[in-house]
């Protein structure tokens, strides 16, 4: 009892110095009006960061090659140490890895009986991309402009770039599914949609940069930014985390699979002799 | 462009997504696939060993039933059989104690026939002695009334 006190008390006092160091130390002072810090979450003009020395690129172009190498980084090394220890009744961790895998396994068997292998790998990676990359806002990774301002890094599909890509690269997913299964038939099928790249696309775009928008103008103001990120931040971010991914790759999973869809054969014409 | 949209970034996201794509699908997504399929073959194996077995025990005891079907049925014909042997053997006494009881009766009718034959043939033989007694006596003996008298008188004689 006496040992939950003092730590109590610890927790208290570390609070309030921090509080205190943060307030002594002041503000830099704004760089940008609310309004301009909101246009450029939009347009990405302004803040721009150097890719390598080469080309000026959004921050969601760094953020999509950081959320790549880790998710790569995570996979490599779930595949050498965790893999080979799959055991026939598994653990928790397992368990989570047969979930998440099986997740978007049932979803292309179940929408794409006929022609379903790739269209799992690839749901499962848009998935996994959306689904991190969103949840990459939230651990606020710093970053340094051209102009030599320090920014948080985006999701990556707030970008508008990454949202179109995203979009237009499950479209033509979609097209090769319509080739591979109906040939020139599937490639009709797909073409009628010629909508949805560009409502997947900004509807990926919307939703992140609403999350976003409403993020950076939460923290633009001091007195929004106590217990109002929790809601706004994490829980926000979780949900629709989840959202965008389930709707893209289902989405995906069930326009593949019409198309793809062999037609079928059709019945021979019966000649019948004239009287 | 409108929007800040750069054709050269989105080729740049979709190498991006290309090299994620193919980089999950070989470390994490067919590994884990693979796994659950072999898991899967593991258990539906197992299963259809379970059921080979079973089949094979449902066979087995189909096949002790038949043995036992068929040793009741040969039970139940060695018994029929042994009761018609038994039969027969207690026919075959019966008439055989039958036929000696004809013999018996037969050889003691012929005996009695024998019997009465001899009797009679005794009895002719005795009443032939008889008459040829009675005819002796009557040819060489006086008158019977002389016999009487005479056997009166020695009656007479005989108690004084």
């Amino acid at each position: 009892m006496k040992q939950h006190k003092k730590a109590l008390a610890l927790w208290i006092g570390s609070v309030l110095v921090l509080l205190v160091g943060a307030l002594l130390a002041g503000s830099p002072g704004r760089t940008e009006t609310v309004q301009e810090a909101m246009r450029d979450a939009v347009l990405h003009s302004v803040n721009r960061i150097s890719l390598l020395g080469l080309k000026t690129v959004n921050p969601g172009m760094i953020s999509a090659f950081v959320v790549t190498v880790a998710l790569l980084l995570a996979a490599a090394l779930i595949r050498v140490f965790v893999i080979p220890r799959f055991r026939y009744v598994p653990g928790k961790f397992q368990l989570v890895l047969e979930e998440a895998v099986g997740l978007f396994d049932r979803m292309s068997r179940g929408d794409s009986p006929h022609r379903c292998k790739f269209l799992g790998a690839y749901i499962f990676a848009a998935g996994a991309y959306i689904f991190v990359g969103t949840l990459f806002e939230l651990l606020g990774i710093q970053a340094v402009t051209v102009h030599g301002h320090s920014i948080t890094l985006p999701a990556p599909l707030s970008d508008v770039n990454a949202a179109i890509a995203l979009g237009t690269l499950s479209y033509l997913v979609i097209l090769s599914g319509g080739i591979a299964g109906s040939g020139v038939k599937g490639v009709g099928k797909t073409l009628k949609e010629f909508s949805l790249p560009i409502s997947m696309s900004f509807r990926l775009f919307g939703a992140l940069l609403s999350g976003l928008l409403v993020t950076e103008l939460v923290y633009y103001y001091i007195s929004l930014s106590f217990v109002l990120p929790v809601l706004v931040g994490v829980l926000f971010t979780l949900l629709h985390a989840l959202v965008q991914t389930y709707v893209l790759t289902m989405l995906v999973s069930m326009y593949y699979g019409e198309v793809s869809e062999p037609g079928e054969p059709k019945p021979k014409k019966i000649h019948t002799a004239q009287t | 462009m409108p929007l800040n949209i750069d054709l050269q970034q989105i080729l740049l996201h979709w190498m991006n997504l290309a090299i994620l794509t193919g980089g999950l699908y070989f470390l994490l997504y067919k590994p884990v696939k693979g796994f659950m399929s072999k898991r899967e073959e593991h258990y539906r194996s197992l299963d259809e060993e379970a059921a080979a077995k079973l089949a094979e025990a449902e066979r087995i005891k189909a096949e002790c039933q038949n043995k036992l079907e068929e040793a009741d049925e040969e039970i139940r014909q060695e018994r029929a059989k042994a009761q018609q042997s038994i039969q027969q053997s207690t026919e075959d006494q019966l008439a055989q104690a039958r036929e000696q009881a004809r013999q018996i009766v037969s050889h003691a009718q012929t005996e009695a026939e024998h019997s009465r034959e001899r009797i009679l043939r005794e009895s002719q033989r005795e009443l032939r002695k008889l008459a040829a007694q009675a005819t002796k006596k009557l040819a060489f003996h006086a008158d019977p009334f002389d016999q009487f008298l005479d056997l009166a008188e020695e009656g007479e004689e005989y108690e004084e």
